[in-house]
């Protein structure tokens, strides 16, 4: 008796359990830091947020967080998948192959990978062009340095850190063309004493702008203790760190589509797409420029900043050549986003004047 | 590449921030294997230290207290490997292996809500005029409280190995435990003693990694450093002089690497990060090609449990 009114009760709470499952979409993210890194992650999981802003109790959203690119993340993707989400946001480029693996054993689960180039029936791809806030920060940058050395450190040698170096420098170099560029490769995404070691190095070396394309906080907090050094935020405000030596950041801004794809799923309408979006769409954000920069280097930054945003100039146009000296770009041409080896998505070289090698 | 960008002086400044945690939790870990333990949890220990450092240092406002934390802390995680082993007489090196886990875990755990906070700045030191003085002047007066106590620890345990008492009592426990014992020392008393000490430089070490050298905290933030520690003391074959040459290698090696990238020099990075770990293995290759050699340098009673009834 007893036991069958037990039975009965789970079978009951069963089928409650599965009735409210139809009701609520299930939203996974995979982070490659903690949500507290102060960076990308952090941007992420605020994209998360939004999400259930949006929505409410119609979803249901989990993470996890400091997942390693590898065959590892292929574990934490299938368990969520498992558990019955049914979107995924994988959101590093190292999880490109193993979220296209993955996929393909849950034709049902809808994918998103940020940053990648692989799409298929149910992954989607989405990026920003962090490039052409690059661009702001090599005017920035370019302006003002006394050194002329201006230190970048770079996460992995990948297209999108390869552009943003690229991006930085040309712009950089049209306003002061004696400028520098160091690069250390950290080879990780977040590690505060890599990144902290690696930004010490390059202020010895007589870096007085420092650029970064990895997560966290470090390399400000050792800009800060040298003193006379500016810095930039990396996919984060970073605010904390302003006026000096933060004078402006990238900020991502995932939320918008985050809300526009959940919705997509909710309404049966999602379909794989790739989208690669800017400063024009919001997708990428150019934070405060404070006091610390001159009014008329903030007021062409900005000029800058909205020509980027109108369309009106990209950020890529020639003349621009190789490093090896050969023609990538002529007079005026603007560079494609798709094109193998000589498009945006795949680039792979540095332009010309930028002194070190890419590393294989 | 541009070799003439890296700074002689600024190099052998730096090399000595970075060499710091390490050369702290080494200098501990001497002490403790030449009383006749090894402790293989020196991993956990730092983990712990940074994270009780941290977390110290943030809610107190002050580094003081924050370094006085991460000793505490690193010595009371070494306590747990003190009674496992001293009283119940359990195998030191898995022992010192699950305090490293433990350690790794518990900080994480712990140190969730203390991601992405900026602790209170380290004062360096800073005196007129003689911080300034060219090429001294940065190497060995501009550095912050941990670099000095670093040394001032090295030459303290040195002095106090050879010249003290105590120092012969520890080295006696550490070389026969048997023979210490029928003379009448406390030799679990003495190894508890020393374990504890062990654990107090790790958890200083972990601090002067979260407090000075990052500064922030981030589980796993060690990063292997506990280990490199415990290959230095075997490469130092135990004497505290070799380990500061040590910790400064591996340091350098560290420094010099970023150093010549940012140079623009194109050899490949890794040979140079696997360079301290090669020659930490012809270290022991060579002392191993000798009995006599090797019998001169380990401690006799290393890692072996001691049971008063024998």
């Amino acid at each position: 008796m007893k036991l069958k009114s037990i039975l009965a009760s789970a079978a009951l709470a069963m089928t409650a359990a599965t009735g409210t499952l139809a009701e609520t979409t299930k939203v996974g993210f995979v982070y490659v830091g903690p949500v507290g890194d102060g960076g990308w992650t952090y941007e992420h999981d605020k994209g998360r947020e939004a999400v259930v802003a949006a929505f409410g109790d119609k979803v249901e959203t989990m993470y996890v967080e400091s997942v390693p690119e590898g065959p590892d993340a292929e574990r934490v993707m299938t368990d969520m998948a498992l558990k019955g989400a049914d979107l995924i946001f994988t959101t590093s480029f190292g999880y490109m192959d193993q979220t296209i693996n993955v996929a393909a054993k849950f034709p049902n689960v809808k994918f998103e990978h940020a940053t990648g180039y692989k799409q298929s029936d149910n992954v989607s791809i989405y990026s920003a062009r962090f490039y052409e806030g690059r661009a702001v920060q090599g005017h920035i940058a370019g302006h003002m340095t006394k050194s002329n050395i201006v230190g970048y450190i770079g996460s992995f040698p990948i297209p999108e850190v390869i552009r943003g170096i690229n991006a930085a420098y040309i712009h950089a170099k049209a306003v002061n063309p004696d400028v520098q560029f160091k690069i250390i490769w950290a080879y990780t995404w977040f590690d505060p004493t890599k990144e902290a070691d690696a930004a010490k190095v390059l202020i010895e070396q007589g870096a007085d702008v420092v650029l970064q394309h990895t997560d966290s906080t470090a390399p400000q907090a050792a800009a800060q203790a040298a003193g006379n050094v500016i810095t930039f935020g990396q996919a984060s405000d970073m605010a904390a760190y302003g006026p000096k030596p933060r004078v402006s950041s990238i900020i991502d801004n995932w939320g918008p589509y985050y809300i526009a794809r959940t919705q997509a799923v909710m309404d049966g309408t999602w379909a794989s797409t790739s989208t690669w979006d800017g400063i024009g769409a919001g997708m990428v954000g150019i934070g405060e420029i404070t006091s610390a920069v001159p009014a008329d280097v903030k007021a062409s930054a900005e000029a800058l900043r909205d020509s980027l945003a109108d369309g009106s100039y990209h950020a890529f146009t020639g003349p621009l050549n190789k490093q090896d000296g050969s023609v990538w770009l002529k007079a005026g041409e603007t560079a494609a986003d798709y094109a193998g080896p000589e498009g945006l998505a795949e680039m792979g070289f540095y332009l010309e004047g930028i002194d070190s090698e890419v590393p294989n | 590449m541009d070799l003439s960008a890296i700074s002689p002086t600024l190099l052998v400044a730096s090399l000595m921030v970075a060499a710091t945690p390490i050369l702290l939790a080494a200098i501990g870990e001497l002490v403790v294997e030449k009383s006749g333990v090894l402790n293989l949890g020196v991993e956990g220990m730092m983990i712990t230290g940074a994270f009780s450092g941290f977390a110290a240092a943030v809610l107190t406002g002050s580094p003081m207290v924050g370094f006085l934390c991460a000793a505490i802390g690193g010595a009371a995680l070494s306590v747990i490997f003190a009674i496992l082993t001293q009283y119940f007489l359990s195998n030191q090196v898995a022992t010192g292996l699950a305090l490293t886990l433990f350690g790794l875990g518990l900080s994480a755990m712990l140190g969730q809500s203390y991601v992405g906070i900026k602790p209170p700045v380290s004062a360096k030191l800073d005196l007129p005029l003689i911080s300034d003085i060219p090429v001294i002047g940065p190497i060995l007066f501009s550095h912050d409280f941990t670099v000095y106590a670093a040394l001032t620890l090295v030459t303290g345990v040195w002095f106090f190995l050879k010249y003290t008492r105590g120092g012969l009592i520890l080295r006696a426990v550490g070389e026969s435990h048997d023979a210490a014992h029928a003379l009448g020392y406390k030799v679990v008393r003495v190894r508890i003693l020393a374990i504890m000490f062990g654990g107090g430089c790790a958890g200083l070490g972990g601090a002067a990694l979260s407090l000075v050298r990052v500064p922030q905290w981030t589980e796993g933030m060690t990063a292997g450093a506990g280990w490199i520690a415990l290959a230095i003391v075997v490469f130092a074959s135990w004497k505290p002089a070799r380990v500061l040459l040590g910790a400064y290698l591996f340091g350098g090696v560290a420094v010099l690497q970023l150093n010549l990238q940012a140079a623009g020099v194109s050899i490949p990075v890794e040979y140079l990060s696997m360079s301290p770990y090669l020659i930490t293995i012809i270290v022991l290759v060579v002392m191993s090609t000798n009995r006599a050699k090797s019998a001169l340098n380990a401690p006799a009673a290393l890692g072996r449990v001691f049971h008063a009834s024998r």
